[in-house]
């Protein structure tokens, strides 16, 4: 059975009567051990969702499932405390900017430590080795020295070791992993991705890996869902998505990297942005931006439709393997 | 190629920056820019590249006049920017132009779109308020933006409109010279793309030349003429950005190359991880500055500094180029 299950994820913002949908009935599945990877451009639901998922989104959001299940346990049912105990322990969470998300106030030994007080307990000393033993397993040279740092003293590629080591503290089963490598230089990017792999396949931990690098996914992810203002509009696993991406929009994207017009004098563009709360076209929200928009994508909503090699796909007329849409 | 084409020359130029270490102890000097040769022509793209505190940003600020250099030559369109009086540089910075990195903080919240993309005519040309707005409004159009949106305040507009905006304003001057520090980092894929295009258009239509700097290779790739790559305020390799990508000679660059993510499983490289950060300028490493992350550092890379030599095409600092280079080919 999947680690975990979600089942039509809506998260909700604004007043009652005309509701913002920032995520629109989202179905994910992840297993043990595996790299599922969520790309999208920004405004498309892909960190409200990881939000959802640790339970971080406050009032005035509102957050409805169908099925929200962990391992087995219904997270919607279970009380704000029972909740706090798997969240930060079973599934944790790496967010996008190092540099901001820790506490400028205390050291970075503290707030390792922090983590595992609450989940772990034990004693200071226990709690102090440990901390040792996790920066040397992120890599950080010279970990007692470290622990009395306090985060300004710590370059980027640091400070994002040193959230990866507070999230693993408690050797979670799901590591939720928001953009971890945005505000890094290439180098220290491959550095973080190669740490949070090794890391995956030693524990068999699941990790969702959330960006809007598409090649960085490409590497990392065994399967790829592709978001799009909310919804999800592709799932697959990734030789497939990129070799035949069968909806437009994850076409669009591809062909919008530079590394795919090598030589080529323009770049394809997708016309437009996401839509927002006040443009939201009817019919496929896609179709104000789709070079294949027809008069049904205007009037009809697509609906996630699964294939027969178990790739899902929401779009009227999907590509076919020449990238032309089928009616 | 005649020296007429080129607009942008520079020969060994440093930038040495005095730190207090605090009381009792001596100041100690951070080389940012360490001897640092490179040429831009007239309407081509140079693009820098490195990790973060090699020296990109400490770059622009000598091209865009905010800092002097502290020796060496630096010549731009007649102009010697080292020694030149301040109303001379004065004169010579209404042809630079910079784009920055971050379209959200570059904008001012409280003017309007039209504000913003004429206070340069305002400030440097006398016309009038017609004339400008006039000005204003065409450049609008030109970058893609509609010129019934002068009116706007910053944000009602998205990150790559914000992005066009700077350009705008940029281009107002029509300058020789535009220092693009990052512009589509904080951009998605998708508006990169455009902005990207945009660049590119406007690079043919109003013979700009661009100094760009950026981290993403797949985008200096697409956009750059030649490369420039630099490592603790130094040169690592320089040249025509093809023969750099497609044989890289120096093995910083390699690094930076196989660091990158690749959508096609044959365009990944081995990949050779950087073990480690740069190394704190206040102290750099003896001999070759890269050796102590270099996959190939031998004892003589610790001793000898390396010079920067022509090599294949291209210059590089790497004192085992040839011995590299015969091993991988």
């Amino acid at each position: 059975m999947a680690l975990l299950q979600i089942k039509n994820l809506t998260v909700e913002f604004g007043s009652e009567k005309k509701p913002f949908r920032a995520v629109d009935q989202v179905c994910l599945e992840i297993e043990k051990g595996e790299v599922l990877g969520i790309v999208g451009e920004s405004g498309s639901g892909k960190s409200v969702t990881a939000k959802a998922l640790m339970g971080l989104i406050d009032w005035p959001g509102r957050v409805v499932a169908e099925k929200l299940e962990f391992d087995g346990q219904d997270l919607q049912e279970m009380s704000d405390k029972q909740r706090r105990k798997i969240t930060g322990r079973d599934i944790a969470m790496i967010f996008q900017e190092p540099m901001t998300s820790l506490n400028p106030c205390f050291t970075t030994g503290f707030q390792i430590a922090e983590a595992l007080k609450i989940h772990e307990g034990g004693s200071r000393s226990e709690r102090r080795m440990r901390s040792l033993e996790l920066l040397e397993q992120v890599g950080i040279p010279d970990p007692s020295a470290r622990l009395k740092a306090f985060p300004h003293q710590l370059s980027g590629g640091m400070s994002q070791r040193i959230m990866i080591a507070m999230a693993i503290a408690c050797n979670p089963r799901l590591l939720i992993a928001d953009e971890p490598t945005t505000a890094l230089d290439v180098t220290i990017q491959a550095q973080i991705i190669d740490l949070l792999l090794n890391l995956q396949k030693q524990r068999q931990m699941a990790l969702i890996l959330i960006t809007h690098d598409l090649a960085l996914v490409a590497e990392a992810a065994h399967r790829i869902v592709v978001m799009y203002a909310g919804q999800v509009v592709e799932t697959g696993p990734v030789p497939e998505i990129f070799e035949t991406p069968r909806h437009p929009y994850t076409a669009a994207l591809l062909e919008a990297l530079p590394e795919r017009s090598i030589g080529a004098t323009r770049l394809k563009t997708i016309p437009g942005v996401v839509p927002g709360q006040f443009d939201r076209p009817t019919g496929c929200l896609l179709n104000p931006r789709c070079e294949f928009a027809t008069e049904r994508c205007r009037r009809d909503i697509p609906l996630l439709q699964t294939d027969a090699d178990g790739r899902q796909v929401r779009c009227h007329t999907p590509l076919d393997r020449e990238g032309k849409p089928q009616p | 190629m005649s020296s007429q084409d080129l607009i942008l020359e520079a020969r060994d130029l440093t930038r040495y920056y005095t730190v207090s270490q605090g009381p009792f102890k001596p100041a100690a000097t951070v080389k940012a820019l360490d001897g640092v040769s490179f040429e831009v022509e007239a309407g081509k793209t140079l693009a820098v590249v490195g990790e973060s505190g090699c020296g990109k940003s400490t770059l622009a600020r000598q091209l865009t006049m905010i800092e002097r250099p502290t020796s060496g030559e630096l010549k731009f369109d007649g102009f010697d920017l080292v020694n030149d009086s301040d109303y001379q540089l004065k004169l010579a910075r209404q042809r630079v132009q910079m784009i920055f990195q971050n379209p959200y903080g570059s904008l001012n919240p409280r003017k309007k779109i039209g504000t913003i993309i004429g206070e340069p005519l305002v400030i440097n040309r006398h016309l009038a308020k017609m004339e400008v707005e006039e000005r204003v409004r065409s450049i609008m159009t030109k970058v893609g933006l509609r010129p019934e949106h002068y009116d706007r305040y910053p944000h009602m507009f998205s990150g790559g409109q914000r992005q066009r905006i700077a350009i705008a304003r940029a281009l107002m001057l029509e300058p020789k010279l535009v220092v693009a520090d990052e512009p589509v980092s904080a951009l998605d894929v998708s508006v990169q793309a455009q902005v990207l295009n945009l660049l590119k258009d406007l690079q043919q239509e109003m013979t700009l030349a661009f100094v760009f700097i950026a981290h993403d290779l797949s985008v200096v790739r697409y956009i750059a003429d030649k490369i420039m790559v630099m490592y603790l305020g130094q040169i690592a390799e320089y040249g025509q950005s093809e023969q750099i990508f497609s044989r890289p000679r120096h093995p910083y660059t390699q690094a930076l190359l196989a660091s990158t993510p690749h959508l096609k499983v044959q365009n990944r490289k081995q990949r050779v991880i950087l073990s480690g950060e740069l190394p704190s300028p206040l102290s750099p490493p003896s001999g070759c500055v890269f050796h102590t992350r270099c996959p190939f550092a031998t004892s003589q890379c610790a001793e000898q500094v390396p010079e920067i030599v022509e090599f294949d095409g291209r210059l590089t600092s790497c004192l085992r180029a040839a011995e590299i280079a015969a091993e991988q080919d």
